[in-house]
């Protein structure tokens, strides 16, 4: 085998790889969306985080701003911290209401971030105030079939 | 009977010996070609030849398993998630099990039958026909100069093959699933990019295939160069470079995946 | 002028997992001499080369190359030393994934920053000197096995040593490739100015073109001479060897109990 084609061979089959991993990174990963990008921290108590797990995202009308860092049980208040980082491209008002919701009926947990109306923006490390804790399941069935009951009661 | 119980508690404790004897064997010679790997840098011509033979005659194989494998998941994936309404989850399904596992591992596992036992082989034949030995008499090391370009050649192709594997089938996933299926492609590649994560999945999936390739190019060169000098040694050391790897590549994945994704 | 000693050996003893190989052997080689080592298969006489060559450690004793002690050098004197030696191996040894011209050039590339023009011109003139230089474009899979073995020893000789060793040079050659062989090794011996040792069992092709004879057996020497001695010896295990005779000193039967035991002959008697 001449040098030459095998040089050419060798330098195809790296650059095949390379691409094959820039590929995985860029369009089957979410490397564009997330990571290297800068971000800031925030967090957020809430009284029951359901199936919520880290790396779940985080959403603003339906668009990724960013990922669930970290959760945290704080036996000082009795909930659960969640450390979110949210990419520096949006910022939120002080007052934005944080939620978990889940995509479709047994889908993931994501948090959903409604903005408010405040003049401040949150900075790294703020906590967010409002928030809105899961549904779960359970505790809607109890309330339902509960509910129903005290209807039929009623005639 | 006594006398019959001994004998077989000496035979296991004879085993057992052996296997660490041969175990401390295979680590001095590893230990070795990572010292003498020094030629294969400076001289890095050495190693490009040798990635000709285990990189890219690796490619038709692996390029054409992974597209089937990919495609396999896709109807599989297809079929059961369709069943709970979520067949645009499908995408999701194909490339974490393809990024996470199949990729690494089938790739490793290919690589272990078409390019490690010819690493054994060669070695193997090397050896039998005295080119090692010749080699050392000409004032060349046979470990820098024949086992350590190969070794490197086999670390560095590994990752790489894997990631074409992936990436082969991700695309075999789409073809039957958006293609022929007709799933949402918009949905297929969303579901895929937020369900990913770059970190835990891929550069994990990527650190995998790194192992697997020290492992197997490891064992591929040691049972070359530790093969007994004659055909039936050469094919038996081949036999066990593809079972040794195997073994080698699934134990260490589910130490990996342990160590990697435990938490979640 | 009296020959400088080339290669000395002195009451060396080798012993493999305890078993001895070689008890006590002494020889001198002397520059521009053509030496042949005989003896049965496994008597030692490979091992006697790859000792040498500083492949294996002697249990005693010592193998002197041009004045060093081959087992006591350090790795880079040895390789620096192996350097002036060139070994033919049974089957030539060539690299199988490189050309002939390639085999041939590797020494120089390994060792020597020589320009790739010069490196052509040497390596088509070592292809000379054994007469393939026709072929240099062929790999080793196309040579004949005489050829192949002629490649190698232009290998061997790539770098001009004093100490070329052959590992049963005749072995599987047909008659005329035998005596190409020979004439070569003769012929190069004397016009390189260096010391040839042959490991053989080929009595005939070899006692013609060499100038002294080891006989090894049972790891020690059992005779030595000049080709006209040895021709002529009454040594009962040399005669034996030259002759090519069934059965003498060393005997036709490996060693057994009676025939007639082992046929149930003598139960009777008993």
């Amino acid at each position: 085998m001449q040098r030459r084609t095998l040089d050419f061979w060798v330098g195809l089959f790296v650059m095949t790889g390379i691409a094959a991993l820039m590929f995985l990174s860029l369009k089957v990963g979410n490397l564009d969306t997330y990571g290297i990008a800068d971000s800031y921290v925030v967090k957020g108590n809430f009284d029951n985080i359901g199936g919520l797990k880290t790396r779940a995202p985080v959403k603003s009308s339906g668009v990724v701003v960013g990922r669930v860092a970290d959760i945290q049980f704080s036996t000082s208040t009795y909930d659960a911290i969640v450390t979110m980082n949210i990419d520096s491209r949006y910022q939120f008002p002080k007052d934005t209401f944080a939620s978990i919701l889940t995509a479709g009926l047994l889908g993931e947990q994501y948090i959903g971030l409604a903005a408010g109306g405040d003049e401040v923006m949150l900075k790294e490390g703020d906590t967010i105030m409002k928030t809105n804790s899961a549904m779960v399941l359970e505790e809607m069935i109890g309330r339902f079939l509960f509910d129903k009951a005290s209807e039929d009661n009623d005639f | 009977m006594f006398k019959h119980l001994a004998a077989s508690i000496r035979g296991i404790g004879h085993r057992t010996i052996e296997g660490i004897w041969q175990l401390g064997h295979a680590t001095r010679f590893f230990l070795l070609v990572l010292l003498k790997s020094g030629t294969s840098f400076r001289r890095f011509g050495l190693v490009i030849r040798e990635l000709y033979y285990v990189g890219v005659l690796s490619l038709i194989i692996i390029v054409v398993s992974g597209l089937f494998v990919g495609m396999v998941l896709g109807l599989q994936g297809y079929e059961t998630l369709q069943k709970y309404g979520s067949e645009s989850a499908v995408g999701t399904l194909v490339a974490l099990s393809l990024v996470r596992e199949l990729g690494p591992v089938v790739a490793a596992l290919l690589f272990a039958s078409r390019a490690g036992s010819a690493i054994t082989a060669e070695i193997g034949l090397m050896k039998a026909t005295e080119q090692l030995a010749a080699m050392g008499m000409m004032a060349v090391d046979p470990v820098a100069r024949v086992v350590a370009p190969r070794f490197w050649a086999g670390v560095i192709s590994m990752p790489f093959l894997a990631a074409i594997f992936s990436v082969m089938g991700v695309f075999g996933g789409y073809l039957v699933t958006v293609t022929f299926i007709g799933v949402d492609a918009g949905s297929f590649w969303s579901q895929m990019q937020s369900n990913v994560d770059f970190r835990i999945d891929i550069l994990n999936g990527f650190i995998k295939s790194c192992f697997f390739g020290v492992a197997v190019t490891a064992i591929a060169v040691f049972e070359g160069y530790d093969s007994p000098p004659t055909a039936e040694g050469v094919s038996g050391a081949t036999t066990r470079t593809v079972v040794t790897s195997s073994l080698a590549i699934l134990g260490l994945d589910f130490i990996l995946t342990a160590f990697m994704f435990r938490g979640l | 002028m009296t020959p400088e000693v080339l290669v000395e050996i002195s009451d060396l003893n080798f012993s493999y997992n305890s078993r001895p190989i070689l008890k006590g052997i002494n020889m001198t080689m002397k520059r521009g001499q053509v030496i042949a080592i005989m003896g049965g298969s496994g008597s030692g006489k490979t091992t006697l080369l790859r000792l040498i060559g500083g492949e294996v450690v002697p249990s005693s004793g010592y193998v002197k190359v041009s004045g060093q002690v081959v087992h006591e050098l350090e790795r880079d004197a040895l390789f620096e030393i192996r350097r002036k030696m060139g070994m033919l191996f049974q089957f030539g040894a060539l690299f199988t994934d490189l050309s002939v011209f390639d085999n041939v050039a590797f020494q120089m590339r390994e060792h020597t920053d020589l320009p790739e023009s010069m490196i052509r011109d040497l390596v088509l003139m070592k292809l000379h000197a054994v007469g393939l230089r026709g072929a240099h474009h062929l790999m080793p899979a196309e040579l004949s096995g005489g050829m192949a073995r002629r490649v190698a020893l232009a290998r061997s000789i790539a770098l001009d040593p004093m100490l070329i060793m052959y590992d049963e040079p005749f072995t599987g050659l047909d008659p005329i490739s035998l005596g190409v062989i020979g004439s070569l090794i003769r012929r190069m011996t004397d016009t390189l100015g260096m010391t040839s040792v042959i490991v053989t069992h080929d009595v005939q092709e070899s006692l013609k073109i060499v100038d002294y004879v080891y006989f090894i057996a049972d790891g020690v020497i059992a005779a030595h001479g000049t080709p006209a001695e040895v021709r002529d010896s009454v040594t009962p295990f040399v005669h034996q060897f030259v002759h090519g005779e069934v059965d003498g000193p060393v005997p036709f039967h490996y060693p057994a109990q009676s025939y007639r035991r082992d046929l149930n002959l003598e139960k009777a008697l008993v």
